[in-house]
């Protein structure tokens, strides 16, 4: 085992982990009923494992199935865990660790979309620059009036933070957004 | 199809379930349901004093019978109070249905009167819970929570059912055998990783068997086939606290208990062995001892129906998904096709185990004057080792010196708290036996501290006739804590005395049964007689050495090869078991 237990003397080992963490990425298909995103988040928060972005939403109407999307970050063991833990729930139905089956296919990582309402307000050369950017980031611009616009973006997360950023200066006010909804490349389904 | 009312489809669905008796406590918001149980006579109820009670009996139920347990409380102070028993359940693995009655849907979510959130507050505790919010689903969810008790890895669930649910009327639909189509338990072991695991074991030149309560819970054909196994390979087999029984503590292979307060051979063998099997037991942390120095040199072999046991503390070479009778069926058959026992080339293991053996490690010194802990344990057992006996236990030193003096010879026979380390388990458990079990002895091996924390169950046990014997080994201290503390905070003994004891005797006889007390080893023996030929319950004071300390003992930080043996036990050694470091940490 990679980690290293510290002899105690207590009724408990107190562990320290050496081994590195990895992000990961898992879709988990659940039926949707009441308290089901509770059993998910539970488990984490009860088990101590990390919740980096979460996103849930109905993906198949007539089988009241839905789709969550976790981001999480633990070492290999711990990430091992987690699927297991994952599947124990009564109403999952599948966990795929999507950034495995990225590297069993040899692509890099699966494909990440986050989408962000920002809003900026400002005047003068300062509105004129987030105007400009927003573009260069290939944001829309989906509210504005003479003080402010709201941008919606699309796009991996750092391009998001990045966007987030750079409109810090000029009037930045608000900032929402979804958190990850992940793919697999190629045609081969969930 | 038939139309009923919410109240009624529960009792239906407890017919269709199979069940016999139920525990519980009414209360406002299972009214109704109470209401149908008064005017049917299949399904018994037994009314305990103590919504923890009703759990703990259903849990005895349960796990004496291979049945699942059911028990029946109220909204609010009900529900939480189920809680301890819920994941004493979850921890243990017993299969066990709770039906909690809930406010009615319209005031869920408005601080009425004995609301609380039972499903949120259940939901760590429970394999899986529902709060039912249509009538016409009431029957479906009943029968799935069945279905999910007991299959897999058994465990609690709840069924929270608010009371306008159960006065309204629905259809009942009878019990379907896949409710869901999300959860698949796997039954069936993979067939090469079997093979793989009959190939290592033929190699195996110091090979050890460590079963769990995973075999007791596959059921009695399981241990069967456990016994079948240990035959066959001629191995050497230990157990975990909760595995007691499924191999016969008179088999000449059994190396008796591992683990902390484990055999010094069992542990030994753990650790020097170059092949592990372990069959339904989960590598807890009261087993592996420092988790580092574990079995450093073995190639490990994991039978267990939840996957997410596997490598979750030790990672394992061989792991194997599946029921542990139908994977020892599989590999009782391959073995058979394909190996035979190696006597000569296992001679020097077992010649290795009987040096260790011979350290006796579970000696202790005898005494004419007070009656040893141990001593009281052995005789329990020779007296009543003819009969069909049944042990449930609290926790603490009781509860590891019944572990170690009682011998287990079948499964299901001894009923303990070992996950959860709940205090007040054994005395309602011991009433859940029981009503299972009329004619059988049932005896909770007690302390004077664990006793009193369910105690009000003995008027249950009154109520029922249900002739529990409740043996408590007193001697006035919370022993394991006294122990702990002896060992790391230089025996300032905080907390860990009681000093002000009921006169247990006249307790038995306040609740209407038999008190018996006994404090001299000679006349420890007729005491006992009078204990089982008394046919209702008793209340055994047992008064015992007070510092007795339980050994051996692996201390905490150290590795299974550096048990703390009762002979080497001297103060000195006691006092120093534990360094300064670890003292900080605790």
């Amino acid at each position: 085992m990679s980690a290293h237990l510290q002899p105690t003397g207590s009724a408990y080992f107190i562990t320290k982990e050496t081994s590195k963490a990895e992000k990961r990425t898992l879709a988990v298909l659940v039926d949707n009923e009441p308290g089901v995103l509770a059993r998910v988040i539970g488990l984490f928060s009860g088990r101590g494992y990390n919740i980096d972005s979460l996103t849930v939403s109905e993906t198949e109407h007539e089988q009241h199935l839905s789709r969550i999307t976790i981001v999480t970050h633990g070492t290999p063991n711990v990430i091992e865990q987690i699927k297991h833990q994952l599947e124990r729930i009564v109403p999952v139905h599948r966990v795929v660790d999507l950034s495995e089956v990225a590297q069993e296919r040899n692509q890099d990582n699966p494909l990440e979309r986050e989408l962000a309402m920002i809003k900026v307000k400002g005047k003068g050369d300062a509105r004129v620059e987030a105007l400009r950017l927003a573009d260069a980031f290939r944001a829309h611009v989906i509210d504005a009036n003479t003080e402010h616009f709201i941008f919606e973006i699309t796009g991996r997360v750092s391009k998001i933070e990045q966007f987030i950023a750079i409109m810090k200066p000029l009037g930045l006010v608000e900032v929402c957004r979804t958190g990850v909804a992940a793919m697999n490349r190629g045609p081969e389904g969930l | 199809m038939q139309e009923m009312t919410g109240a009624e489809m529960v009792v239906q669905a407890l017919r269709d379930n199979g069940v016999k008796h139920i525990f519980g406590y009414p209360g406002g918001a299972v009214l109704p349901i109470y209401d149908e149980l008064f005017q049917q006579e299949d399904i018994e109820h037994i009314l305990v004093r103590h919504e923890q009670g009703a759990g703990h009996a259903a849990e005895g139920y349960a796990r004496s019978t291979g049945n699942v347990g059911v028990m029946l409380v109220t909204s609010g102070p009900g529900a939480t109070n189920a809680v301890t028993p819920l994941q004493d359940a979850l921890m243990d693995s017993i299969p066990l249905v709770c039906i909690t009655g809930q406010v009615p849907t319209t005031l869920i979510g408005s601080d009425a009167f004995q609301e609380c959130d039972t499903v949120g507050i259940t939901r760590p505790c429970t394999k899986h819970n529902w709060l039912v919010r249509d009538v016409n689903e009431l029957a479906a969810i009943l029968h799935e929570a069945f279905h999910v008790a007991r299959t897999g890895r058994p465990g609690p669930v709840v069924v929270d059912i608010p009371k306008d649910i159960q006065f309204s009327t629905g259809t009942y639909t009878p019990p379907q055998t896949a409710p869901r189509t999300s959860y698949h338990p796997r039954v069936h072991g993979d067939a090469e990783a079997i093979k793989a695991a009959i190939e290592l074991m033929k190699t195996a030149k110091r090979p050890v068997i460590y079963s769990g309560g995973g075999v007791v819970n596959a059921g009695t054909e399981a241990s069967l086939l456990l016994r079948e196994l240990v035959n066959l390979t001629g191995f050497p087999i230990t157990s975990t606290l909760m595995g007691l029984g499924a191999y016969p503590a008179s088999g000449e292979n059994w190396l008796g208990m591992l683990g902390m307060h484990g055999t010094y051979e069992a542990n030994m063998v753990m650790h020097d062995c170059d092949v592990m099997l372990c069959i339904g037991a989960r590598f807890d942390d009261r087993i592996t001892g420092r988790i580092d120095a574990f079995s450093p040199n073995s190639k490990k072999i994991h039978i267990d129906v939840d996957p997410s046991s596997i490598n979750k503390n030790v990672r394992v070479d061989i792991p194997i998904i599946g029921d542990a009778g139908t994977v020892l069926e599989d590999m009782v058959r391959l073995w058979r096709a394909t190996a035979k026992a190696d006597k000569d080339g296992l001679k020097p293991w077992w010649d290795q185990i009987n040096r260790w053996r011979s350290r006796n490690s579970l000696a202790y010194k005898h005494s004419d004057d007070v009656i040893m802990p141990q001593y009281a344990i052995q005789r329990l057992y020779e007296l009543t080792k003819d009969r069909k006996t049944y042990i449930t236990t609290e926790v603490g030193q009781h509860q590891m010196w019944a572990a170690q003096h009682f011998g287990f010879e079948e499964p299901n026979r001894w009923m303990t708290s070992g996950g959860l380390g709940t205090m007040g388990y054994g005395l309602p458990a011991a009433l859940g036996v029981q009503i299972a079990h009329p004619d059988a002895l049932v005896i909770d091996v007690a302390g004077d501290a664990s006793v009193q924390m369910t105690i009000q169950e003995m008027s249950s046990a009154v109520q029922y006739n249900a002739a529990i014997k409740i043996f408590i080994l007193n001697n006035q201290y919370m022993g394991m804590v006294r122990q702990w503390q002896q060992l790391l905070h230089g025996n300032r003994l905080s907390h860990s005395y009681t000093e002000a004891m009921p006169d247990f005797v006249k307790l038995a006889e306040a609740y209407g049964c038999h008190g018996i007390r006994c404090d001299k080893p000679s006349e420890l023996d007729a005491a006992i007689k009078e204990m089982i030929e008394t046919p209702g319950p008793v209340i055994f004071d047992c008064r015992v050495a007070n510092l007795a300390n339980c050994f051996p003992m692996i201390p905490s930080g150290k590795a299974h090869n550096e048990m703390l043996l009762p002979d080497e036990a001297t103060d000195e050694a006691v006092a120093n078991a534990i360094d300064e470091k670890g003292r900080m940490l605790v």
